[in-house]
């Protein structure tokens, strides 16, 4: 940090939004526009939120040329970073911060999904609050819409609020064709290939919620689509997406029966 | 584990102490040596006796010369000079054999320990030596929010060998994750198997499962979930209404702890978009859709599905009973009297009926519909 402060001061064409994008850590971060930092309208009320505010600015639109101590030095560094990170949240819900985001998640420069079951969709960061210092970036899969902790250490230390907690919802209502289909498929505990009752019947339980779900969207005509679904479209109905894993009709003792009091039933 | 002290590092303990076998368990040499637990292996894996050598780390050479060997083992280091150019024909030829085939071997051998390994983990020894490594939080934690560094267990989707590297299973959210840190990803799942995971907490029922960060997050994060969701009414979240949870929740449910039955799955549990502080519809178009993955009853007696299809049915009856003829009626309402029965002895019946009758589950909701 002290060898890139004596650099900028020096060296004009080493900008401080390009080394901060570019260091080790700041990888989820995108860089912001200089138009987009100098209209002071975009950083309305960060002045009270941010110590030494203008020379924190000054810094981060490299006009900073004060001749400081050490120590104030790095309190200006630090400040610059944390308004950064603030404005940083702000641009990303603006056409062109979404338009560089999206790139990054495309590159799945955020990271892959854990979840085994998401075949490692490409994630998103997202804070759970807007406010600084309440708790670290997590990054958000869309494909099972819930969030992860990231896996490097590194990462674990940014602050959510540098990324909001409305970004990647706003992402998929701007690009709502980019929203991944999403998957039915879960993972079944087995003992020796038996299916264990509670984690079966809790999925049943969970999957009877999709229906309703389904049934509460259809309502106001939207068709919510699984993968599965278009897959095994003919023995659908509601049990069809579970049993669509298993490939042979052999396996389905117990979904016969089902499926002949279904008959029965109707 | 009981390896002779003469031997500075078995082969197991160094197998497992490799990069990226920290997962493993060290199969005790008695578990290796009965013959009845290798059944089977002996067709799964290329050259089985050379490999089972290699693990238990008996020499192969010793074969022919065994009791020569041992005869010289005294002074083998001041004899080892001359004792070369004796042996020197018979020997090098072995070492070609040995030297082109090693790297064979070694893969047979890891071949061979992992299937053993998979059948030990779930032998009363092995598990209990999982249990420690468990403890330890030797597998890592799992990586969802909302599970709150739940500890996780490697588990295979597949008992195969070759088909798909190791997972980590959370009990919390009853849901597998590919291992955070990549050395794990060429270690293959059937060396854990796929019964391992869910037999592990159910041979430890009392084992506390629940959010381990619990304290430290709190600290971290002054937010209050509790609070959103009282002021919530739309259609999505009838899964969190304002009811509390009933009080009267049975200690166990479908015979897992209700306490660790996915503590990191229901209310206040998942994931709520919002924009701006304002929830996401479902309505929307690109809303959340995959709410159900992570949720469970306020009520944990809705997954007693026997349970339920008794409650329900008896409702059921009589509402059709009114709304048809009057012959039913007098069923309906005898019904009902016997469900309530039922509901009140519940736990006994349950068991009982489990055995002669599959629950009518599929049935109720068809006629729900």
């Amino acid at each position: 940090m002290e060898d890139f402060n004596s650099e900028t001061d020096s060296d004009y064409t080493s900008y401080w939004r390009d080394w901060f994008v570019s260091s080790r850590g700041n990888e989820y971060f995108c860089e912001i526009d200089e138009d987009y930092l100098t209209d002071r309208f975009n950083l309305t009320g960060l002045n009270t939120e941010v110590p030494y505010y203008q020379y924190a600015l000054d810094l981060v639109t490299d006009v900073f040329d004060l001749d400081a101590d050490d120590d104030l030095r790095e309190q200006i560094e630090k400040s610059a970073r944390h308004l950064y990170g603030l404005v940083h949240a702000r641009y990303i819900v603006t056409t062109r911060g979404l338009g560089k985001m999206l790139d990054k998640y495309k590159k799945s420069e955020f990271g892959k999904c854990p979840r085994v079951m998401c075949d490692g969709h490409p994630l998103l960061p997202v804070g759970q609050s807007d406010l600084p210092n309440m708790t670290t970036v997590k990054l958000y899969c869309p494909k099972c819409e819930d969030i992860y902790n990231p896996k490097s250490s590194r990462h674990a230390s940014i602050d959510g609020a540098y990324f909001g907690t409305s970004f990647h919802s706003i992402l998929f209502q701007v690009y709502p064709a980019l929203n991944p289909e999403k998957s039915v498929r879960r993972y079944e505990p087995r003992i020796y290939g038996f299916k264990v009752h509670a984690a079966a019947a809790l999925a049943r339980w969970q999957d009877n919620c999709r229906e309703d779900m389904k049934a509460r969207i259809g309502d106001f005509g939207l068709a919510q689509k699984f993968i599965e679904d278009s897959e095994s479209e003919d023995e659908g109905f509601e049990y069809g997406e579970e049993y669509s894993e298993q490939p042979a009709k052999t396996e389905k003792v117990l979904g016969d029966t089902a499926s002949g009091r279904m008959d029965l039933g109707k | 584990m009981s390896s002779s002290e003469g031997a500075p590092e078995s082969w197991i303990s160094s197998f497992c102490s490799l990069m990226g076998h920290e997962f493993f368990a060290e199969v005790s040499e008695d578990f290796i040596e009965d013959d009845f637990n290798l059944t089977g292996l002996q067709s799964q894996v290329p050259m089985y006796k050379e490999a089972l050598e290699m693990i238990l780390d008996v020499e192969p050479e010793d074969d022919e010369e065994e009791e020569e060997e041992e005869e010289e083992d005294e002074d083998e280091d001041e004899v080892l000079g001359d004792e070369r150019p004796a042996y020197r024909r018979a020997g090098d030829r072995r070492h070609a054999r040995v030297a082109s085939d090693l790297s064979v071997i070694e893969s047979s051998a890891e071949l061979l320990y992992g299937l053993i390994h998979q059948r030990y983990i779930t032998s009363r020894p092995g598990i209990q030596q999982m249990l420690e490594k468990y403890e330890m939080q030797h597998f890592g934690v799992c990586p969802r929010v909302n599970c709150n560094g739940c500890k996780v267990l490697p588990v295979g989707r597949s008992d195969t060998p070759g088909q798909e590297t190791v997972k980590l299973f959370c009990p919390g959210c009853m849901d597998i994750y590919t291992p955070p840190n990549s050395r794990f990803h060429s270690v293959d799942g059937a060396f854990f198997g796929t019964t391992f995971g869910c037999l592990f907490f159910m041979t430890f029922p009392d084992l506390d499962i629940g959010p381990r960060l619990d304290t430290s997050l709190s600290t971290m994060s002054p937010r209050n979930p509790v609070q959103p969701a009282s002021f919530t009414r739309s259609p999505q979240s009838q899964y969190d209404l304002e009811t509390p949870t009933p009080e009267d929740q049975p200690v166990e449910i479908n015979g897992v702890r209700t306490a660790n039955l996915c503590p990191g799955l229901g209310r206040g549990k998942i994931y709520e978009p919002k924009i701006y502080g304002f929830k996401v519809s479902e309505v929307s178009r690109v809303g959340p859709r995959m709410k159900w993955l992570r949720m469970k009853p306020k009520d944990i007696m809705e997954l007693d599905e026997l349970w339920r299809h008794e409650n329900f049915a008896s409702q059921e009856n009589q509402g059709r009973g009114a709304d048809r003829d009057g012959d039913t009626e007098m069923n309906a309402a005898k019904s009902q009297e016997v469900a309530i029965a039922n509901r009140k002895k519940a736990p006994m019946r349950r068991r009982r009926r489990n055995l002669g009758e599959p629950p009518h589950s599929d049935q109720m909701s068809i006629q729900g519909a």
